[in-house]
């Protein structure tokens, strides 16, 4: 048998935990009745199991079950949220603000709503991945009806201010939502404290099942959304369609474990990136991480090698499955639009690799990894030009390069 | 993506890596790409006075198909004079390696770097 990589890919996706499949498994088979069924057992046990599964949803939240909305994962409750609020209140206000280095879905999102005729101001970040909280301020109109902010980046791992950023929103009457995909079950978060009105979250990057997710929609002061979906009114009429027991049953679950184990995990997580990151600058020079060193979460850290293109890099380990922020793979050849926000060189931004450790990640996964990379990054520096360059004092940036 | 074993073979073995001393008159210099793109190409070759390439040397810095085109190329015009090289067409060097469409521009850059090192050679020797 072929083995298989390590996986160091943590923020692309997460495995299910084998606790969360086992209290999932009953609701696929003997406990399958319709939750919205209310004329019988089998919808009573099923729509039992989704009411506890949206208490321990919201209990990672700091926040009411009633203000949790299942959808499909955090994709759709993106769009839900800011689609759904800046329709509701389309003809009182017209602005929203967000940032430029968001997932693809809140950016995708947000043009679909300039196509319609709203107004979007995308935030810079700062060199170090977060955006300056003057800069929200400043663009905050009476016009402003939303601000997403993402609460970790996919690429990049760096944490927003949030509770200032809520504390901002709050003051000025401004709906505040923020796409946490990345950060539950890996940083305390309180919707309450933070000021935060609407949440995105997903099933399958906390180790629960891929395909569900959910949207934190505050009671009090009431958000009101326009739903995408239209139907039978389920989830207070925001999102209509038949819940699927077995998916919010474990992404209950999911968030349950997540909340239980995050101090301890990522205590665990943080040492394991310090051991790599040590290991790889003990032994190479110009590595550069890229986003802020401190305001991460603890499993993230994506790093520039000087030098050495991310893909060449990435085929010659293959052992381990992780990503990179060069784009030759991509049909555009065009490299991290994150790194490049974080004013990164797009030559550094073709060298970057994210890796990405998690729950199952082990010590020895971790060293092995930094001596696999470490080997290659040696062997393929010895093949650069630009290596061989500027270690014969060449700058690169003063040559007349034919860019294509 | 998967890369066929061509690719592979040449990315984990690559042939005549290197430098040759860019200042000797037999040497012609070939460096194309550029880094903003994720790919830079230095091709070398050492010509003999009957004007046939007696070695090549390169280093490249970019994917996978880019090296491998690379190290392709060292070992075709090895031994073949200086028009025969500059034939070499960057589709003989994507079906030899049966590169998908996406890297076809790998093998452009191989095609280009023979060619700027054959004029490079040239330039120093104008009457050849
Ligand atoms: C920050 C962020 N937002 C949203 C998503 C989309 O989540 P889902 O796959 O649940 O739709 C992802 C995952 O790719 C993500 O990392
Ligand atoms: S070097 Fe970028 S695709 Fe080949």
């Amino acid at each position: 048998m072929v083995k298989r990589p390590i996986y160091l890919d943590y923020q692309a996706t997460t495995p299910c935990d084998p606790r969360v499949l086992e209290v999932m498994l009953p609701y696929f088979t003997e406990e399958f009745g319709n939750p919205h069924s209310r004329s019988h057992a089998y919808g009573w046990k099923a729509e039992e199991a989704v009411d506890y599964a949206r208490k321990q949803v919201a209990a990672i939240l700091s926040a009411d079950p009633r203000e949790v909305i299942f959808t499909s994962g955090a994709t759709e409750a993106n769009n839900l949220a800011i689609k759904g609020v800046a329709h509701f209140y389309k003809d009182k206000k017209n602005h929203i603000i967000t940032c430029s280095t968001e997932h693809k879905c809140v950016l995708d999102s947000c043009r679909h709503l300039e196509q319609e005729g709203f107004k979007i101001t995308y935030l810079p970040v700062k060199s170090n991945g977060i955006i300056d909280l003057d800069d929200l301020r400043g663009a905050i109109t009476d016009q402003t009806v939303l601000v997403s902010i993402m609460a970790v980046n996919n690429e990049i791992g760096v944490i927003q201010p949030l509770a200032e950023i809520g504390k901002i929103c709050r003051d000025a009457g401004v709906f505040f939502h923020t796409d946490a995909a990345q950060a539950v079950g890996k940083i305390p978060l309180d919707v309450n404290a933070m000021n935060i009105d609407l949440l995105s979250l997903s099933g399958h990057k906390l180790y629960g099942p891929k395909g569900v997710g959910a949207l934190y929609v505050r009671r009090k002061p009431r958000v009101r959304l326009q739903a995408l979906i239209n139907g039978g009114g389920q989830e207070r009429g925001m999102r209509s369609g038949t819940l699927s027991t077995p998916l919010c049953v474990g992404l209950g679950e999911a968030c349950a474990l997540a909340q239980t184990e995050m101090r301890a995990e990522s205590a665990r997580l943080k040492a394991l990136s310090a051991r790599f990151y040590e290991a790889i600058q003990g032994s190479l020079e110009e590595v550069y991480l890229n986003g802020d060193a401190n305001q991460r979460i603890p499993g993230n850290l994506n790093i520039s090698f000087t030098h050495v293109e991310g893909e060449g890099l990435m085929m010659g380990i293959k052992e381990l499955a992780l990503s990179s922020g060069s784009a030759c793979t991509s049909a555009s050849l065009e490299p991290s639009y994150v790194l490049r926000a974080l004013g990164v060189e797009v030559e550094m931004a073709h060298t970057s690799l994210r890796i990405g450790f998690g729950r199952f990640t082990t010590e020895e996964d971790v060293d092995t990894a930094a001596e696999m990379i470490i080997k290659e990054v040696g062997r393929l520096r010895d093949m650069s030009p630009l290596w061989e360059m500027s270690r014969q004092g060449i700058d690169i940036k003063s040559i007349q390069w034919a860019e294509h | 993506m998967a890369y066929s074993q061509k690719v592979i073979d040449h990315y984990e073995n690559p042939r005549n890596v290197g430098s040759l001393d860019a200042q000797d008159a037999a040497v012609g210099t070939g460096l194309v790409g550029a880094p903003a793109c994720g790919d830079v190409m230095k091709l070398q070759i050492k010509v003999s006075d009957q004007g046939i390439i007696e070695d090549a040397k390169f280093k490249t810095f970019g994917c996978g198909s880019a090296i491998a085109s690379s190290s392709l190329v060292t070992e075709w015009i090895k031994g073949k004079s200086l028009e025969e090289a500059a034939e070499i067409k960057n589709t003989t060097i994507a079906q030899h390696l049966s590169l998908p469409p996406v890297k076809i521009h790998c093998s452009m850059l191989a095609e280009d770097a023979i060619r700027a090192a054959i004029r490079d050679y040239k330039e120093k020797h104008p009457s050849a």
